[in-house]
């Protein structure tokens, strides 16, 4: 709470539009469900979600679309976290799916655009009517026009021109059999709103975030660590830098940045004064054109 | 630091895109990479300058048909405020549009072009911020450099749109003269406008005082969801969670559920962070009570002496929001009021309201996309409602199409019974 009284502070006051949401979801939808991807915005939808329904438990499981290229830290605070709130995780695999021939590896890497199909089939193998995600309307110009529930039909898919108004938060979450909803708590956030929630919080969030010296090589202008999704290719000498990771995607595609943040203070400094979308910054995948988001929405992505 | 919303609402042709990009660059809420994409489109559209309209242009599905297709939200802040801008366009679906974004918004923002002065679109604009609710409207007088900064034409404007406005009971009204394409009186104080004392846009948005426009005094809680854990450490919590609508409540009170008609006394409000001494809109907060009376959501608390109205008629103003189907007499909708759903039947439309001329067409049939009127609704179960002007969170309620699911109307509740 802010010094005046009965005022509260931005924090706070984007605090109780997310609870409410969680709220307002839990109580009108058959089978919720949050999905998690280990990036700090499912870690700070996740914390909301424990305030929301305390002292009992989030009325809802956890689904992580594992695209197989996770960073081990990722995993290791993703069960600690499951175990932790006593929740049940769904594991929607993808390469599994590649296995069993659902989808196909794309020939640039990346498991973003696959992860899709995925996503869908285990929502409506679990008969999911409502998928909590992290997105924020301030990444992407597609998401600037996104509802907080944004209906999607049968096919998962999203179409902008069908979309429910939404107006004061009388949220419409009614669906026919099939149909769903994508629910986002964390609209009106913005990457600093996030940080400085995780400072205020004391959030744990995993050790990538925060700046320390590794291993990297240089390609096309970001610094990717060398690990074993990305180790370095022959003629690139790997050097140590101290960087840190504004984004957390799969690891083979997601770069670092060049920081000295080693505390979420840190962060949250650098973050007010910094001059480039986080997006922009790290996602190889988001440059393929101007309205990849857009595209990768229609198909049923976030 | 707090959240202050704003709606704005004007036509490209306004310049309104150009001001929000003005207010983005100049109050550096802009990322690099953004302005290189802008910098580049306009570069490749032949521009000789950044045109900071781009950075409002929306999805590929728009530029495909020229058109805007709805609210765009934006953020940015300032050491003082974080500003949520509810950005509308004023065209084509523009009333069901400025409608969702003034809904939610503390401030109206109104563009209007010194050239031409005050519009249809502008009275329409400040006659849907009024129906709104909100509480504060300020209209940028824009392209005063293509006036030569004349100030004899914005006081003409000024006191042209301050008669209309009066007559519309507006709260709190400012008028800035401004350029938003060169930047005068947006975010820095205009050299060529010497003659105007009042505040720089940004300067006034952050200043403005909202906090007192909130609803202190009509303690409204309308119970969202019931947290009754069935953990052994936690057996006989039973907590009634819900955002505060309005009004303060403390520890202690007396407090009477709806539509029980119950009393009991509130023991204590948590939040997952311990207990608090008192709760204020919008808080999210968990209230449990000395006693055990059967709530559920739905339900409302409320103070013995301070009472919304029961009710089952409703007299509301409604905004219809749907393209493939129209409001009319007899027709069945789905309604939804706070945290309450129930089933509602059109008993009559009054008239539908011409939001150019304010005209009332009392021989109107029906409401079709974008139309503005006066309803009586009968429904299955009482509500527990405001007059919109006096409670924005308990005077409101959306209409829903049975079959499709779609939300098809905004409505505020106008006359209740005593």
């Amino acid at each position: 709470m802010s010094g005046a009284p009965q005022v509260l502070t931005q924090a706070r006051a984007l605090e109780a539009e997310s609870i409410h949401i969680f709220r307002e979801v839990a109580a009108e939808m058959q089978r919720p469900c949050l999905l998690f991807s280990g990036g700090k915005d499912s870690i700070v939808m996740l914390h909301i979600a424990r305030k929301a329904f305390h002292p009992a438990r989030i009325p809802f499981p956890v689904m992580h679309v594992d695209t197989g290229l996770n960073f081990p830290e990722i995993l290791a605070y993703r069960d600690r976290w499951i175990e932790k709130l006593g929740l049940e995780l769904v594991v929607a695999s993808v390469p599994d799916a590649i296995e069993r021939g659902l989808v196909r590896e794309e020939p640039n890497g990346s498991r973003n655009r696959i992860q899709t199909p995925v996503l869908l089939e285990a929502a409506e193998q679990h008969r999911f009517d409502a998928l909590f995600g992290g997105a924020r309307r301030d990444e992407e110009k597609a998401r600037a026009k996104e509802r907080v529930f944004s209906f999607r039909d049968e096919f998962g898919q999203w179409d902008p021109k069908n979309q429910r108004p939404e107006i004061w938060s009388l949220y419409n979450g009614r669906v026919h059999q099939g149909q769903s909803i994508r629910v986002f708590p964390l609209s009106n956030w913005t990457e600093l709103d996030v940080w400085t929630y995780i400072l205020g919080e004391g959030v744990e969030i995993p050790e990538l975030y925060l700046a320390r010296e590794r291993e990297v090589v240089e390609r096309g202008g970001m610094l990717y660590a060398v690990n074993a999704f990305t180790p370095a290719r022959d003629g690139e000498t790997p050097r140590s830098v101290k960087v840190r990771y504004r984004t957390v995607g799969d690891a083979n595609l997601t770069a670092a940045v060049e920081s000295d943040a080693d505390t979420v203070e840190k962060i949250v400094a650098e973050i007010a004064a910094v001059r480039i979308t986080e997006r922009g910054a790290t996602r190889g995948d988001d440059k393929v054109s101007e309205t990849s988001m857009e595209d990768r929405k229609r198909e049923g992505y976030f | 630091m707090d959240l202050l919303r704003f709606a704005t609402a004007g036509s490209v042709d306004d310049g309104k895109s150009t001001l929000i990009g003005r207010l983005l660059f100049d109050s550096k809420a802009l990322f690099s990479d953004q302005l290189e994409a802008v910098e580049r489109v306009s570069r490749s559209r032949g521009n000789d300058y950044t045109d900071l309209a781009l950075l409002t242009d929306g999805l590929r599905a728009e530029r495909e048909q020229g058109i805007t297709i709805d609210v765009a939200y934006r953020y940015f802040a300032t050491p003082r405020r974080k500003f949520i801008i509810a950005d509308t366009p004023g065209h084509i679906q523009y009333t069901r549009n400025m409608v969702t974004g003034a809904s939610t918004a503390d401030v109206a923002l109104i563009l209007l072009d010194a050239r031409k002065g005050i519009t249809e679109q502008s009275r329409r604009h400040a006659f849907l911020a009024t129906l709104l609710g909100v509480p504060h409207i300020v209209v940028c007088v824009n392209k005063m450099d293509l006036v030569d900064y004349d100030e004899s034409v914005f006081d003409v404007i000024r006191d042209e749109f301050g008669a209309f406005a009066t007559r519309l009971r507006v709260r709190d009204l400012t008028f800035i003269p401004v350029s938003a394409l060169k930047g005068d009186n947006v975010v820095t104080r205009s050299e060529h406008m010497p003659w105007f004392d009042g505040p720089t846009l940004l300067s006034h948005l952050e200043r403005l005082h909202v906090a007192s426009d909130r609803n202190l005094v009509d303690v409204r809680f309308p119970v969202q969801y019931v947290i009754r854990p069935q953990q052994h450490d936690v057996l006989d919590y039973r907590g009634y969670a819900g955002t505060v609508a309005s009004g303060v409540l403390k520890p202690g009170d007396r407090v009477v559920a709806l539509p029980s008609g119950l009393e009991s006394t509130i023991a204590k409000i948590h939040t997952s962070d311990g207990d608090v001494a008192e709760a204020f809109p919008p808080m999210a907060v968990t209230i449990t009570l000395a006693d055990e009376l059967d709530i559920s959501r739905g339900d409302m608390l409320c103070r013995p002496h301070n009472m919304p109205t029961v009710a089952q008629d409703l007299d509301a103003m409604v905004c219809w929001m749907d393209e493939t189907a129209s409001l009319a007499k007899g027709r069945k909708y789905a309604i939804k009021h706070t945290t309450r759903w129930a089933r509602a039947m059109v008993r009559e439309l009054d008239y539908r309201m011409d939001v150019n001329t304010l005209h009332r067409d009392e021989q109107a049939t029906e409401l079709a996309l974008n139309e503005i009127g006066r309803v009586q609704l009968r429904v299955t179960q009482p509500l527990f409602i405001d007059p919109y002007q006096e409670n924005r969170q308990t005077g409101s309620f959306i209409l829903v199409d049975e079959g499709t699911n779609r939300t098809v109307a905004a409505g505020m509740i106008g006359r209740v019974q005593g």
